[in-house]
């Protein structure tokens, strides 16, 4: 029989004020199987897990039982410490009587007796562990980043300059994101463009990096290391290495439309540029309102195009990827202010949003970078600002709040006064959060020297009257209803979730919070990863961010993943499915169980299970009528004499 | 087809020309509306607190009367009534130790409430259950080229549970003008408190509201304004006398009940009396744009 | 201009008699002033609907009781419709106003409202004053 030894942690005082340690040591040492028993303050210190490795030593054990907090978090750190004295780690368990004890009771001596059955059932599961080794497979060392903003052009940069390859799928005919919509960049007041475009021709560029425009990911196969991607291309119809960019079918499109890039504050043709740095370069129809390319219905672009860089016969195309690794760069989109109707957004047309005003203020933008006013081209000369709109309302709108909204109201704000110097800028808010670095210092600046007015309290409507928006709101600070003539209102509006992301997420299998953004592996200490091997966030896709947050939660993800492609194969746990040949009787239930692909039906009519794909989840386990399929280390055996002694 | 009906105290009284105007146009659209037997006041405004059973008594007794008379629903007119009745029912409805204890205390009454009266407004059996493309057809008289204004006042969209319409952007009111021929301008301040009750107490705090709201529906170029509440008729229209004497720049603009408005365009004419009830005389501006 | 605070009024017994006769948590008010903004009588009032809810989440109910706001709140449910967090403002007036009421504070008696002045007054807003407003 194995010699096992037991080690029962207090964790200080956490688990020590609630289960008596002292007594279970004592009670335990005369369990069958029990060799040796310690108790220790600290068990994951080096001191305790000196206290470990010396046991083992000296009492020759052959399996270690560590009473503590939960596996999630020092497993692998006891783990390690069993290896490195030469016993195989699949012979320790960690019985968690921290989370799952100590910490949910108070009764000192029904947790002491809860405490007991929980360690009692991992020694009897460690009694019948067998000593595993890791499943290795091979990794493909390709990455994919999807989304073509500040952030996924950040991590495929980074990924390529590591030296390994990557793929880069935008959903838009360009990659740039948001950031190629702004203005000018707070706290620093850069030019946005002036600092992304030089990023955007370097990857459009980057010989190690495939793009995929108009693009987005249909299926995924595989596992973490070994992923295939089946990507769908919608045709631009217009060949971006033929495309001089002479613009003349532009000229002959009879289709106006609204522009995405200035925010439905410009027009575009169905043939159009993005916007004039776009890459690729290269003009793409807008097939939702093209005409069609029937000579009845229009097909004048064709016509004119001299390069004969049109081509109407291109399909959607399907494209496979192998990949080792995804990143997750979505990015966020506005929250639809239409919702606050007391608002007027979508009604009058000096409501604007965020996004709008920074095309306003930009010398790229609908009025050449001239402060003017949508309805009828005057300089607005008193502007407000209303922030939280639709954020910190768990009521009607968004909880959360949305972090960076403050800021670029205030560099709104800013510059606004930048270009009319005697206009009369104010920003209703709630509280103001400036938290990064030199932020604070910029909204001070702001208020004593630039005569920007804050107004403490949340503006309960928005209407016309005449050519003035009235802005009926609170000064909370004097107790006063405050009544504003505005000439323009710009409303900070909630970040949400990039639109159809739900989508992606349901078909890469991640995981979102209840916000609809994608979900860390750990609020703390994973922020960069997603909860399903193989897969890394990386900026506004995971939660309301700035561009330093996001380029920096960019540059992490690729470090991972470089961290990563830099192994020969990838290891897998071997805990996983094993089938008895003897016993299965071919009925290939377990095949459709598999949620991940692992099993299948070989020639002789018996099922195997496929140790790579295999995620040890236990569905076919269950699933098997013949009891033909055990897993590794959780047979039935372990499992019945675990329930045994809990019953006991 | 009959349509079961709750008045309310002022439609017997000041406001008999809503009620009159209402039986007219509702004839026309091939419904009557009867008069529910043995109704009591609903006690109007509705008590907020949680524990005050007492104040909602009159209300339910009112639903429990209905229900010995056999009905399904009550349709009402009155913005106030709509709205006392309906929170009353859900009050008491959502909390079956309530109901119990309502009941109990009604015990005189020799039936107990069961709680399956549904009220409605009749603006929303307009849109609802006849329709308005069904209204349009039936219209004699365009109301065109009157510029109206909707007042939906408080009791109509809040509290949301039991708004008729979206309760920050609502355009029921507007459809049935539209319905009606007549053009219906959108005014800031059509969602927004009379003044209510503060012209007992306070009268310059409701003088203002009164003042604010119909600036800002003349601005919107309002040429009239239509209610369904009695109490905001009142504040908006007789209320015009105070506004005139403390607000130099404002106008006279006749107050409508949108039944007077149905009854007009669906070919009732317009009764003489309904004039005298009225603040501002609404006759002249009808007669100017030839709609009597 | 000066309060003083103290452990023991926040949460108090009137406090705790305001949230149960209101069903409103006081606590969740987060000072947006969305109320007060809204409300269409607050020029008229010497606290705002927002301070209101202020002094009662430092307990000092009384300040609250005394003062004219509540007599001034018009029941519009504005206030309630756009409080981002939720809490049913106009019922926490209403609340006010009752423990006043109950305790025989009122402002309309109707002993004393004179003939001239309630002729023309549709009895709809004679008995919503006397309702909310007559002790
Ligand atoms: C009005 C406003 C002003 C701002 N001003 C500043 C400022 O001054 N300073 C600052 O630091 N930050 C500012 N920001 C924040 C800044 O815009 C963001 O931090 C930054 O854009 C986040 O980058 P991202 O790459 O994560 O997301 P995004 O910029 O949103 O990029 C995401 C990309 O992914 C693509 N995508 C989305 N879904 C898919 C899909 N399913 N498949 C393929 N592709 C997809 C999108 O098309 C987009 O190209 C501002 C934001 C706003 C709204
Ligand atoms: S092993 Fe876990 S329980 Fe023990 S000291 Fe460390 S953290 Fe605490
Ligand atoms: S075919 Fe389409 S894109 Fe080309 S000119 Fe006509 S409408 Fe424009
Ligand atoms: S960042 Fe500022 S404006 Fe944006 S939601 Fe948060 S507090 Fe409101
Ligand atoms: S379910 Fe069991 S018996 Fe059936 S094929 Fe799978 S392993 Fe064999
Ligand atoms: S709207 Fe709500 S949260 Fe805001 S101040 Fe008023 S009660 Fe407080
Ligand atoms: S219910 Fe009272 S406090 Fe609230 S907005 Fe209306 S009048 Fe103001």
């Amino acid at each position: 029989m194995k010699k096992i030894g037991v080690f029962v942690c207090h964790c200080g005082v956490n688990i020590k004020d609630t289960v008596d340690v002292e007594k279970l040591t004592e009670q335990l040492a005369i369990y069958p199987g029990v060799t040796y028993i310690e108790n220790y303050m600290f068990m994951c210190s080096d001191p305790g897990q000196n206290m470990i490795k010396k046991a083992i030593k000296e009492k020759k054990l052959d399996g270690i039982v560590v009473a503590a907090c939960s596996p999630t978090l020092h497993e692998s750190t006891f783990q390690n410490a069993v290896e490195e004295i030469g016993l195989n780690k699949y012979q320790l368990e960690v019985a968690n009587i921290r989370e799952q004890c100590s910490w949910v009771h108070n009764n000192i001596q029904e947790a002491t007796r809860k405490a007991d059955l929980i360690i009692k059932t991992a020694i009897e599961k460690l009694k019948l562990n067998e000593s595993l080794k890791p499943v290795s497979a091979p990794l493909t060392k390709r990455v994919m980043v999807i989304g073509g903003g500040i952030a996924g052009i950040q991590a495929a940069l980074d990924i390529a300059d590591g030296g390994y390859e990557v793929v880069l799928v935008e959903k838009k005919p360009s990659i740039g994101g948001h950031m190629i919509q702004l203005s000018e960049t707070f706290p620093t007041l850069d030019c946005s463009q002036c600092i992304l475009t030089p990023k955007m021709v370097q990857l459009g560029k980057n010989k190690k990096v495939t793009l995929y425009v108009n693009s987005e990911v249909e299926s995924i196969d595989g596992f973490m290391g070994n992923f295939k991607i089946k990507i769908k291309r919608k045709p631009q119809y217009v060949d971006p290495d033929i495309c001089t960019m002479c613009g003349d079918c532009t000229d002959v499109c009879p289709v106006v439309v609204h522009s995405e890039y200035d925010e439905g504050l410009s027009w575009r043709r169905a043939i159009y540029v993005p916007f004039p740095q776009a890459i690729p370069a290269s003009f793409t129809i807008d097939t939702e309102n093209c005409l069609g390319f029937e000579p009845i219905a229009c097909g004048e672009c064709k016509k004119v195009c001299q390069a004969e860089a049109i081509n109407y016969d291109v399909k959607t195309e399907f494209f496979e990827e192998e990949i080792g690794a995804v990143i997750i760069a979505t990015g966020f989109d506005l929250y639809p202010v239409e919702n606050i109707a007391e608002y007027g957004y979508g009604k009058y047309p000096d409501v604007l949003n965020g996004l709008q005003f920074e095309r306003i203020l930009s010398a790229t933008g609908p009025t050449g970078g001239e402060m003017l006013r949508p309805s009828d081209g005057k300089v607005p000369k008193e502007i407000v600002f209303i922030q939280c709109s639709g954020s910190r309302d768990p009521e009607r709108h968004k909880s959360y709040c949305s972090r960076i909204c403050c800021m670029y109201t205030l560099k709104h704000a800013k510059l606004y006064k930048h270009k009319v110097h005697d206009g009369q800028p104010y920003i209703f808010y709630i509280d103001i959060r400036s938290g990064g670095k030199r932020y604070e210092e910029f909204i001070q600046q702001a208020v004593s020297e630039e005569g920007i007015v804050y107004i403490r309290g949340k503006v309960a409507k928005v209407y016309k009257k005449g050519d003035k928006m009235i802005v009926h709101g609170m000064d909370t600070l004097t107790g006063k209803k405050v009544e504003i003539e505005a000439d323009l209102v710009v409303l900070a509006q909630s970040i949400v979730p990039s639109e159809g992301v739900e989508k992606l997420i349901k078909t890469l299998k991640l995981s979102s919070d209840d916000s609809g953004f994608l979900m860390e592996a750990h609020p703390k200490l994973r922020p960069l990863e997603s909860l399903q091997s193989g897969f890394y966030l990386a900026g506004a896709a995971q939660g309301p961010k700035d561009i330093p947050d996001s380029v920096s939660q960019a540059s992490g993800a690729a470090a991972k993943i470089l961290a990563l492609m830099s192994k020969d194969e990838i290891q897998h746990e071997p805990i996983i499915a094993v089938v008895d040949e003897n016993m299965c009787s071919g009925c290939g239930i377990c095949i459709g169980t598999c949620p991940y692909g692992a099993r299948i039906l070989d020639e002789n009519k018996v099922a195997i299970v496929n140790d790579i794909l295999c995620e040890g989840c236990g569905a076919c386990i269950s699933a098997c009528p013949s009891g033909a399929a055990q897993q590794k280390n959780l047979t039935d055996d372990q499992i019945n004499n675990m329930i045994r002694v809990i019953l006991s | 087809m009959k349509l079961p009906y709750y008045p309310g105290c002022t439609l017997k009284a000041n406001a008999r020309h809503f009620e009159k105007s209402a039986i007219q146009a509702m004839e026309k659209l091939d419904f009557q509306l009867v008069e529910m037997k043995d109704w009591v006041c609903c006690g109007t405004v509705f008590s907020m607190t949680s524990d005050d059973l007492m104040l909602q008594l009159a209300s339910v007794r009112n639903l429990l009367r209905a229900e010995k008379q056999n009905l399904k629903e009550l349709i009402v007119l009155c913005s106030m009534c709509y709205n006392t009745l309906k929170r009353a029912n859900d009050f008491i409805v959502k909390d079956k130790g309530n109901l119990e204890k309502v009941n109990n205390f009604m015990y005189k009454e020799n039936l107990t409430y069961s709680g399956k009266i549904e009220i409605y407004h009749l603006l929303s059996i307009l849109k609802d259950r006849i329709g308005f493309s069904v209204i349009a057809e039936k219209v004699k008289k365009k109301l065109s080229a009157l510029k109206i204004g909707a007042y939906y006042g408080c009791l109509l969209v809040r509290p949301e549970e039991l708004a008729i319409d979206n309760f920050e952007d609502p355009s029921i009111f507007e459809d049935l003008i539209s319905t009606l021929g007549g053009e219906s301008l959108d005014f800031a301040y059509k969602l927004e408190c009379c003044g209510a009750y503060q012209t007992v107490t306070k009268k310059d705090v409701s003088v203002k509201r009164v003042y604010e709201i119909l600036n800002s529906a003349r601005e919107s170029g309002c040429e009239a304004i239509v209610t369904s509440c009695p109490l905001c008729a009142y504040n908006l229209d007789f209320l015009q006398k105070d506004v005139e004497e403390e607000y130099l720049d404002f106008n006279r603009i006749p107050v409508f009940y949108f039944t007077e408005l149905m009854a007009v365009a669906l070919g009732c004419g317009w009764d003489k009396n309904w004039s005298s009830l009225h603040f501002t005389d609404p006759e002249p501006l009808l007669r100017e744009k030839g709609l009597i | 201009m000066y309060i003083r605070i103290k452990a023991a009024d926040i949460n108090n017994t009137q406090v705790k008699k305001i949230e149960e006769l209101s069903g409103q948590n006081i606590f969740d008010c987060y000072q947006c002033g969305n109320c007060s903004s809204g409300c269409p009588v607050v020029d008229y009032m010497d606290i705002s609907p927002n301070q209101a809810m202020r002094l009662a989440q430092y307990g000092r109910i009384e300040e609250v009781l005394s003062s004219e706001m509540i007599w001034i709140c018009s029941t519009c449910l504005q206030c309630s419709s756009r409080c981002p967090k939720g809490i049913d403002v106009a019922k926490v007036m209403e609340a006010f106003r009752t423990i006043n009421l109950r305790n025989g504070i009122g402002v309309v008696n109707p002993k004393q409202l004179g003939i001239t002045e309630t002729k023309d007054i549709p009895p709809i807003l004679l008995i919503c004053a006397m309702r909310k407003m007559t002790g």
